[in-house]
């Protein structure tokens, strides 16, 4: 479970977040949307401290990750990371992607992270890419070895940051169609996305961001059909 | 003018054990200065402030000096200061290493930057430690784009090697000049050892090509 309470993020003197506060619950299924520049990537990548909060705190399991005295490395083991550019590791075969922060960050031995790599390649569909570099994978598939890399570590949430948006239209559906199957395995996670319809399929609540501040909270069917706010409103107008 | 490269034949194999001492040196050099140099390039994109202006001094220091100060400095008044005798093969590969380390940090710390942050962030993400970040992902990839630049210096260190000579190295440089003064001839055994530094680059560069192409497979 993820509570988020009171968080601010500032870059200098630009405030990107204004104090937000909400939760997401265990297995819970979390699109965040917005403008461009509403801090929808800002606020994901606080849950993993790729970006430290300024202030305010976030718990992940009870555990306050804002602390100083927590250990950031083991909060990253249990939250994994999509990219919107995948970031595989363009000097390691799909197979070394995989099993690198295993092997590396848990210790596993090749043969147990080969296992879990293996089987994650299947679920993903791209059994028959174990040995090719990412340079020669189309983007989807890139994306879809970029999440089975993320699920290696076995984390029980999961952040996806805009994970379709740098993919051809025709591969979004094979990286959406993973995530899908993702969602149904009650793993937790939060999508940062301009895929209205998927949202509105797959998630259990949509958080919609605006200029930092954290402008509705509701579940998918109130908020597609009856916004409250204006901005979401005149934001649905425009996307939809 | 009277050529006579048949009189420098009977030192000829005196000349070539030259090569070994020149290869040597530079290996060495190359070997201590790379690494060296990759810990500076760390220091120097590190977040705390004096370490990166240790790094940033050491630099200024030993590119805005001579090498042959440098050399002349550790060789000959290391015994002066400390009371130990350093041998000239010491004194020159710990000279060529410190200088080499402050040029290829900066070439290294160059290749660190320009591997895309993503990569930095993916580790992070996975709960990646620093130091196997740094030296199993961010390494690898910046050293295989500052190949080029790295290869340049090590040819510069293959041929400054002949600075050594000065401080009574037998290397290929002073060798020529022992001939020379054997025989009273100087076109002969000079351009004979730059023939063989010619060469001895040459096939650095050949064998650079190969380490580049295998490094690229990935591509």
């Amino acid at each position: 479970m993820i509570r988020i309470e009171h968080l601010v993020k500032s870059f200098g003197p630009l405030e990107v977040l204004k104090d937000i506060s909400t939760e997401v619950a265990t297995g819970e299924v979390v699109a965040i949307i917005g403008p461009s520049g509403s801090g929808k990537s800002t606020l994901l990548r606080c849950i993993n401290l790729l970006e430290i909060p300024t202030a305010g705190h976030i718990f992940v399991d009870g555990v306050d990750i804002t602390s100083s005295k927590c250990d950031i490395l083991k909060v990253r083991q249990n939250v994994g990371m999509v990219f919107q550019h995948f970031n595989l590791f363009p000097h390691k075969t799909v197979m070394g992607n995989l099993t690198y922060a295993p092997m590396t960050v848990k210790g596993l031995s090749k043969a147990d992270a080969g296992k879990i790599a293996i089987d994650l390649l299947a679920k993903v569909g791209l059994s028959e890419k174990v040995d090719q570099y990412p340079s020669r994978l189309s983007g989807g598939q890139k994306q879809r070895v970029a999440i089975a890399r993320a699920l290696a570590m076995e984390p029980d949430i999961m952040l996806f940051d805009e994970p379709t948006s740098a993919l051809d239209p025709e591969m979004v559906k094979e990286v959406l169609d993973v995530m899908k199957g993702l969602a149904d395995t009650g793993i937790t996670m939060c999508i940062v996305t301009h895929e209205m319809g998927f949202a509105r399929e797959v998630a259990d609540r949509v958080l919609f961001l605006d200029g930092g501040y954290l402008v509705e909270d509701a579940p998918p069917d109130i908020f597609f059909t009856s916004p409250k706010s204006d901005r979401a409103q005149q934001f649905l107008e425009k996307v939809l | 003018m009277n050529l006579d490269f048949g009189q420098i034949l009977p030192s000829l194999p005196f000349i070539l054990k030259g090569v070994l001492v020149t290869l040597q040196f530079t290996l060495l050099s190359a070997l201590f200065g790379f690494t060296l140099g990759t810990l500076l390039s760390l220091l120097k994109i590190s977040s705390i402030k004096p370490l990166r202006w240790f790094a940033e001094f050491y630099t200024s220091i030993f590119r805005g000096t001579p090498l042959i100060l440098q050399l002349a400095l550790v060789y000959f008044a290391t015994p002066q200061i400390i009371g130990y005798k350093i041998s000239p093969i010491e004194a020159g590969v710990f000279t060529f290493a410190l200088n080499s380390a402050a040029y290829s940090s900066e070439t290294i710390r160059a290749g660190i930057m320009a591997v895309d942050k993503g990569q930095r962030e993916a580790s992070m993400s996975l709960g990646v430690a620093y130091r196997p970040m740094m030296l199993d992902i961010i390494l690898p990839q910046a050293f295989k784009n500052i190949l080029p630049a790295l290869v340049n210096e090590s040819i510069a260190l293959l041929k400054d090697s002949a600075l050594v000579s000065t401080i009574g190295v037998l290397d290929l440089m002073r060798r020529a000049q022992v001939v020379a003064g054997q025989t009273f001839l100087y076109f002969e055994p000079l351009i004979v050892v730059g023939v063989i530094y010619y060469v001895m680059v040459m096939g650095l560069t050949q064998a650079a090509q190969v380490l580049e192409r295998r490094m690229r497979r990935s591509d």
